[in-house]
């Protein structure tokens, strides 16, 4: 194959710029092969996280194009526009050094979501739990941690909303809500919009179900659904009075 | 000058983030101790992550006939009976323990028709009996450990590298780690440290290992003073990908062929009738329609007859024989194209089977490969996985050779022999996680507080520092690279004397080159630097793997001679090679014996 041209971005938090760097790309190679290509050959030093190199991991995030994409899972010959492919880091995020970025606040978001609080086990000391029942919960439960979906959020992104959780943080949010065991709620969690999760900023726009690598349904089992019970529970009279009447349990859509 | 670093005090300090060092942190900060945790990477990235068949436990879910004592049976025979006694009968006992608990903090496994948790066969278990998430069970496992970490009270130090460890007397007493991010240095005093560094597969070319993965924890207790056994047992997993060259190494899950896939030479052979060892022919198929019969007993609905059964295709055989018999096919030209051979569950399982219970293998194929795996063959070769080798330590308490330093998962030696069964490391970081955790708590409440020499913590510091200030030398890449292909080529799957010299040879020419290495840049966000000093760690264990491969003289699980083909019965099945460093400094290989197992125990070995 011939050379590509790769343009990338380095610096760190106070300035940066694009530097170009012709790369023999080998056939089958990924992006993350051709950065790892120049870190070993030209430039040592050139920060970029990886673990795994399988999709796995979530580490390798970056904005390839200017598209949010995992360098480990995107092949050179899907990426190349006009013999160049732009790498830079996910702008979201304050910039570390290079392709690097700051995510520590996904962390911090995490630690404000209560744990599974789970009903008391059968008699035997464990739990049945039906294959329907947890098929939609490990769909959330895929996610890898790539926060390429907080990248892509235009609450996050454009407007630097951090009272929003942002997309993984719904998508770890349900996976507790509709988790068959757990006897726990986090709708009023969900609908604070200052120390809580904001979930009122969404506006669905589903750029996060669409950059997602692991293909979670993002805004439309998770979010959505959400929605629909933070609405249930403080907006909805006639359906409050009916829960509560007649013991309704408002399950979103599958 | 000297270079100014901060400090923290801790009763415990846990070092890595994977699975066993989460499951210690988590019992240490529940037994109320102070509990730092030191992550390499990002928390939650941590190579636990990429497990994907299933976590081993005897809970006898789908097969009613299993229990711990089987599970027991099978560890021990898949080691080749070099295992730690204790640590394989407190980890088939404890197994299925841990693993509830996990469902108590939010883990959602596959589920049973009746809704228990699901459990599929994997190689050398006799039963189904690893529990699994598709085959994503290790991000589960991690997640899982990682939510509950972050609701523990634990001080979380993510990127974060520990460069090595300090000691008060004989005691350790902390250590000292840099920040990746910013190469600010920071010295952790503790109690108590436990060591959860995984593992060394970064010194070998194929590997299916992250960068992390450098042998930080063996390098560093072996610095310390503590014993390193059986170093020279390396699991080549059988099935790595092969094609394309950069994605060489990387893991196809045992799960594949746990679920009905078959190895395949060029010819179409299903080769692996022609290498079942007697120890395995008693419970091994050895036709291809009793192999096939076994499948369709497998996916019924109701559980064969252990009496009538189908035995276990040889597909399934441990490891070590599989990944043997795949290197001799390709060695004898019935290989793939590209050096491997086939891995074939297409033509076993439907395209919706396939995909339900192999999603990330079908899409990994898919994306990096071009290969649809429900309707073609994979292309697959061994791979550089796991080190059965590690840290000596004490069954129920996990510490090692060293007051105060204790050691959990892969980077502790003695649970799995010569070779580990698939599944039993996920099973392994949760019950010696958590008996880290518990042992280094104890410890540290019936030890009072240690002293900290500031003169240590400054040579450490020193010597990391060294490289950026050199005007000339070699490059750590540079260095890196020809260490992995020396070991490949001289401390491979198939070894002999006069090949591990030259390996042992080559780490000593490369550790001379070490010395003047030499690193661009600074020291925020450096991976010239950070490989610099990993690299430091991969040259001591590549030598201790290089010099107790050429101490064993015979052929066990994972180590393979050429010269020695047989498998002792006397001499060499009574010892562990124990490596430590001598009054000099210089490392030592040793024969040492083995624990004698009781009488109880050793009754569930015999038939």
């Amino acid at each position: 194959m011939a050379d590509v041209r790769f343009r990338v971005w380095r610096g760190n938090a106070s300035s940066g710029a694009f530097v170009d760097y012709d790369v023999p790309v080998t056939e089958g190679w990924v992006v993350l092969d051709a950065i790892h290509w120049i870190q070993a050959q030209l430039q040592n030093d050139l920060a970029v996280r990886w673990n795994c190199k399988a999709g796995k991991c979530g580490s390798c995030s970056a904005e390839i194009n200017g598209k949010p994409r995992l360098m480990c899972m995107s092949r050179i010959e899907d990426c190349v526009i006009d013999g160049t492919i732009t790498v830079q880091p996910m702008a979201t995020f304050p910039p570390v050094k290079d392709l690097v970025t700051d995510v520590a606040w996904n962390y911090t978001v995490n630690q404000r979501i209560p744990p599974l609080a789970p009903k008391p086990p059968e008699a035997d000391g464990t739990w049945r739990m039906q294959p329907y029942d947890v098929d939609r919960v490990q769909e959330f439960r895929k996610c890898i941690e790539c926060f390429l979906c907080q990248d892509v959020c235009h609450v996050l992104r454009d407007h630097q909303t951090w009272a929003f959780g942002g997309p993984r943080f719904m998508v770890r949010t349900a996976s507790l809500e509709m988790h068959p065991l757990d006897t726990g709620s986090r709708l009023a969690l969900l609908r604070d919009a200052r120390d809580g999760l904001g979930l009122g900023y969404c506006n669905i726009t589903k750029c996060c179900t669409e950059v997602c690598p692991e293909g979670i349904h993002i805004t439309d089992n998770a979010i959505i659904p959400l929605k629909e019970r933070v609405v249930g529970e403080y907006f909805d009279p006639l359906a409050r009075g009916l829960t509560r009447i007649l013991g309704w349990t408002r399950e979103p859509r599958t | 000058m000297a270079v100014p670093y901060t400090t923290s005090e801790h009763d415990v300090v846990v070092i890595g983030a994977g699975g066993a060092g989460l499951r210690a942190a988590i019992e240490a900060a529940q037994q109320g101790c102070s509990t730092a945790l030191i992550c390499k990477s990002l928390l939650g990235k941590a190579h636990t992550v990429m497990a994907e068949g299933g976590v081993a436990a005897a809970m006898g879910n789908v097969d009613s006939h299993d229990n711990w004592q089987i599970h027991f049976r099978d560890t021990m025979r898949g080691g080749k009976f070099l295992n730690n006694f204790k640590m394989a009968e407190l980890h088939a006992r404890e197994a299925p323990d841990r693993v509830r608990e996990l469902e108590a903090w939010g883990a959602v496994f596959d589920r049973t028709a009746d809704g228990r948790i699901l459990q599929r066969n994997f190689g050398g278990h006799r039963f189904p009996r690893l529990a699994h998430v598709g085959d994503r069970t290790g991000l589960e496992i991690i997640r899982t450990l990682q939510d509950k970490a972050v609701h523990s009270g634990i001080d979380l130090f993510m990127e974060m590298t520990v460069i090595g460890l300090t000691k008060d007397g004989d005691r350790v007493s902390g250590c000292v780690a840099y920040d990746r991010k910013t190469g600010e240095f920071h010295a952790f005093t503790a109690k108590a440290v436990v060591l959860a560094t995984g593992g060394i597969g970064k010194s070998f070319r194929i590997n299916s290992n992250s960068w992390e993965y450098t042998g930080d924890g063996h390098a560093m207790a072996y610095r310390a003073g503590a014993e390193l056994i059986d170093m020279e047992f390396v699991q080549f997993h059988p099935t790595g990908m092969v094609w394309p060259p950069s994605v060489a190494g990387l893991l196809v899950t045992e799960g594949v062929r746990g679920e009905g896939g078959v190895l395949k030479n060029n010819q179409g052979e299903r080769f692996m009738f022609n290498y079942i060892a007697e120890m395995f022919q008693a419970e091994t198929a050895d036709t291809e329609a009793e192999a096939n019969r076994w499948l369709i007993e497998q996916q019924a609905a109701v559980r064969p007859d252990p009496r009538t059964a189908a035995r276990r295709p040889p597909d399934l055989l441990p490891r070590d024989e599989v990944a043997r018999a795949i290197d001799a096919e390709v060695k004898a030209g019935r290989g793939s194209l590209h050096g491997g051979v086939f891995l074939d569950i297409a033509s076993r399982r439907t395209p919706a089977e396939i995909r339900r219970a192999l999603p990330s293998m079908y899409q990994q194929f898919k994306e990096l490969a071009g290969v649809d795996i429900t309707r073609e063959p994979m292309e697959i070769g061994p791979t550089c996985h796991y080190i059965m080798g590690g840290i000596r330590v004490d069954a129920a308490t996990a510490l090692s050779t060293v007051p105060g330093l204790f050691a959990a998962g892969e980077v502790a030696g003695g649970m799995h022999g010569a070779n580990r069964l698939g599944g039993n490391s996920l099973s392994d970081l949760l019950v010696f996680g958590r008996r880290a955790g518990l042992g280094a708590a104890d410890f540290a409440r019936s030890n009072g507080s240690v002293g900290q020499d500031p003169e240590q913590i400054e040579g450490f510091i020193g010597e990391v520092m060294a490289p950026l200030d050199r005007a000339s030398g070699p490059g750590p890449y540079e260095i890196a690279s020809q260490l992995a292909a020396s070991m490949e080529k001289n401390v491979g799957i198939i070894r002999q004397a006069d090949e591990l010299e030259l390996g042992i040879a080559k780490v000593a020419e490369l550790a001379q080159a070490y010395r003047s290495v030499r690193v661009v840049g600074g020291r925020d966000f450096n991976p010239g630097w950070n490989l610099a000093i990993d690299l430091h760690n991969m040259l001591t264990v590549s030598e201790a793997i290089a010099r107790a491969a050429i101490t064993r003289q015979e052929s066990r699980g994972a180590h393979t001679r050429r010269d020695f083909p047989r498998t002792d019965k006397q001499q060499w099945a009574q010892v562990n090679v124990t490596i430590r460093a001598d009054a000099d400094g210089l490392m030592t290989a040793t024969p040492t014996p083995l624990l004698q197992m009781t009488p109880e125990l050793a009754k569930l070995l015999e038939g």
